[in-house]
């Protein structure tokens, strides 16, 4: 039930009479499971393993809402995404709340509901939560924390000492979809198809490769911040092996291409929020290419390239990209300057 | 005309050949410089063709006293700096306008904006950083024409523009005898036009070939420079038709010379140009941020080790100076070609010296 619009005020903050009735009215509802609803300080859970996943994360984009989602979706999705690409099925989240004060209650109403609805998607439970109201000025609006645990999915085996030499380079979408959205919306840039942010939950997608393929998974991440560029670098560092991939392959929107061209990005660079990149035995990446096209969060799904063995005498890893016409350019580590307050 | 990949490579390799010795040709604009690294096409061109990256790059080409000009107006409180995005990285004397922390600095996208910047903060005066060449002169034109029209008394300009085929004279007339031809920028070429190349090509027989920035464009450009030194007939030529006119555009230079006039200024690694800079006209000079604050221009002190100079110049590529990718990097970088996301060394850094093309 929808309020007029009304501030959120220090008090809702504050512990007492006014912050029970936020919880009540607004929180409790949406998030309503067995161990939330106890309210105790700390939230008990059984779990069929002594062997736990665990991470945190916290969003400050800015704006909140945009094509494709909000911060309340985000913080979700970004934390279980963390966990499933671990191979970790994700089993309970915590939700804590930075508001500042003079915030729209029916614009957070609105933000913790599709929080709400992505835990679902989830199939996971919001099982801990905090609120704070800062004056004004103190916050941006709303900041967002989201921590997460979860158990290990039957059958995954997945880190960087897995990747070896012939592996595929699978990523199951669009590339920067998220960070132009973001960017576009902050530059006040309008385009005639619109372009949103791809911004999922990946647990289903994952579940079924994993399930599917188990140990021929050898490695997976969420190219978040700093893009696919930054995910592909990571492994050259951590393996010292050499990456090759192929301009031609790279699934890309041309409208996403176009807002990139303009504001002066490489795509390879930017933020995403609903993909994987899956590092995949060779002789497993047809039947992930298949499970990952016949999934809604996969259509255009491509294998972009390979891994390749350590060079001879080479002091580090190199990712390198063929490019449309046949040359080579490398693909750096991007440093991070580009994109603040992309998530 | 742009050729096919195919058809390109072909004519160059066929070219080189007849030609006999090894060719280095400068891509004068830093959008090609950024275009030919990110496309790889230095590692498919024949070995005995090099591409030398010129002074195209506004940031790059701006002169340290420039910046030391900016760092020193920034300390006063009434004025506010109204600047394009990479150029509050440029490190001054004492450091850059960003890691100094300097909060009077806003980025602009647009000239407009800084004219917009100007209304809306009328106790102070906006002092709008004018660099580029002859594409972003004309929108520094406007604004000052726009200032005028709203009466602005808290708007002016550090005029920093610069002319392109001067550099490219000075270039052939001393500092640089290895170039045997020059890829001209698409996006000058379209304001200026291309039979403003005439007198470089009659002067000193090069080839001056203007190309768009597809891949695809720039090796036809580079094929057409080919067979021009094949046949020993160099002569302007344009594979950027559709945009490109021999006479440009002449609303864009009627602007220039009603607003500007070019003197023998400042840049960066090539020294003093004869007419190779644009200055306001002396009826402006209340936009001249030089005259209304009294600023003589001094000549800057480079980066103690920095070689953007050489570099700009065509003279050496980024890897030979000392301080490359080592303590000059795109997340601390010492000099200006660094700095910008145009400048060579910076795009060097950032797709160059794959194990294809170990540099």
């Amino acid at each position: 039930m929808k309020d007029e619009s009304k501030p959120i005020l220090l008090a809702h903050g504050g512990g007492g009479r006014l912050t029970a009735e936020l919880v009540d009215r607004m929180i409790l509802p949406k998030f309503r499971n067995d161990t939330l609803s106890k309210l105790t300080d700390a939230a008990q859970l059984e779990l069929e393993s002594t062997s736990v996943s665990f991470t945190t994360d916290s969003f400050v984009v800015q704006p909140l809402e945009f094509p494709g989602g909000d911060i309340g979706k985000l913080a979700v999705c970004g934390t279980v995404n963390d966990l499933v690409v671990s191979g970790t099925r994700p089993v309970a989240l915590s939700l804590g709340l930075i508001i500042e004060e003079g915030f729209d209650q029916n614009r957070l109403d609105t933000i913790l509901a599709s929080a709400a609805e992505a835990a679902r998607q989830a199939n996971v439970s919001i099982v801990a939560g905090d609120t704070k109201v800062v004056e004004k000025g103190a916050a941006d609006g709303l900041f967002i924390n989201t921590s997460g645990i979860g158990v290990r999915m039957k059958g995954a085996n997945v880190g960087f000492d897995r990747i070896k030499p012939g592996d595929g380079i699978l990523i199951n979408g669009t590339l920067g979809d998220h960070g132009m959205t973001i960017m576009s919306l902050r530059k006040g840039i309008q385009f005639d198809s619109p372009i949103q942010s791809d911004c999922a939950v990946l647990s289903d997608l994952i579940g079924r490769l994993v399930d599917r393929l188990g140990e021929q998974i050898h490695f997976m991440r969420d190219p978040t911040r700093g893009g696919l560029a930054a995910t592909l670098n990571e492994i050259v560092t951590a393996t010292g092996l050499d990456l090759l991939i192929e301009e031609t392959a790279l699934p890309i929107q041309p409208t996403v291409q176009a807002a990139a061209d303009m504001l002066g990005f490489d795509l390879l660079n930017i933020a995403n929020e609903g993909k994987v990149v899956a590092v995949v035995a060779p002789d497993a990446v047809d039947r992930a290419m298949k499970i990952f096209r016949d999934h809604s969060l996969g259509r255009q799904a491509a294998c972009v390239g390979r891994v390749n063995p350590r060079t001879e005498g080479a002091p580090n890893g190199l990712v390198e990209m063929v490019t449309r016409i046949g040359g080579r350019r490398i693909v750096q580590m991007p440093y991070g300057r580009d994109l603040p307050r992309i998530c | 005309m742009t050729l096919d990949l195919q058809t390109a490579f072909a004519r160059m390799n066929e070219y080189c050949g007849k030609i006999g010795r090894p060719i280095q040709v400068m891509e004068v604009c830093g959008t090609h410089t950024v275009s030919i690294f990110r496309g790889g096409i230095r590692t498919l061109l024949p070995t005995a063709f090099k591409l030398l990256s010129g002074p195209g790059c506004p940031v790059c080409v701006t002169d340290q006293s420039y910046i030391d000009v900016v760092l020193k107006l920034v300390q006063r409180p009434d004025i506010l700096i109204a600047t394009y995005g990479d150029m509050i990285r440029v490190p001054g004397s004492a450091g850059s306008l960003e890691t100094l922390g300097i909060r009077s600095v806003q980025v602009v996208v647009s000239s407009d904006d800084a004219v917009q910047l100007a209304r809306k903060n009328p106790k102070k005066i906006v002092v709008f950083l004018a660099v580029g060449f002859e594409t972003t002169a004309p929108a520094t034109a406007v604004a000052i024409a726009e200032a005028e029209r709203l009466e602005l008394d808290n708007f002016c300009i550090l005029c920093g523009h610069k002319l392109v085929v001067p550099a490219m004279n000075a270039l052939l007339g001393g500092m640089n005898h290895r170039i045997d031809a020059f890829l001209c920028p698409g996006h000058v070429s379209v304001i200026i036009g291309s039979d403003a190349y005439r007198p470089v090509v009659e002067r000193f027989g090069v080839p001056c070939v203007v190309a768009g920035f597809e891949p695809l464009q720039i090796l036809s450009g580079l094929a057409e420079i080919c067979q021009q030194l094949a046949d020993k007939r160099p002569r302007v030529a344009s594979v950027y038709q559709a945009v490109v006119t021999p006479q440009g555009n002449r609303t864009a230079q009627n602007l220039l010379t009603q607003y500007f006039e070019p003197y023998d200024g400042l840049w960066r690694g090539l020294g003093r140009i004869s007419m190779g800079s644009l200055r306001l006209r002396s009826e402006f000079r209340e936009y001249d941020a030089m005259a209304r604050f009294g600023i003589e221009e001094v000549p800057g002190k480079e980066m103690p080790g920095c070689r953007c100079g050489q570099v700009l110049c065509g003279l050496i590529d980024p890897p030979e100076c000392a301080m490359f990718a080592k303590v000059c990097n795109p997340d601390t970088p010492i000099g200006p070609c660094m700095v910008s996301s145009e400048g060579a060394c910076s795009a060097w850094y950032k797709y160059g010296h794959s194990r294809s093309n170990p540099s």
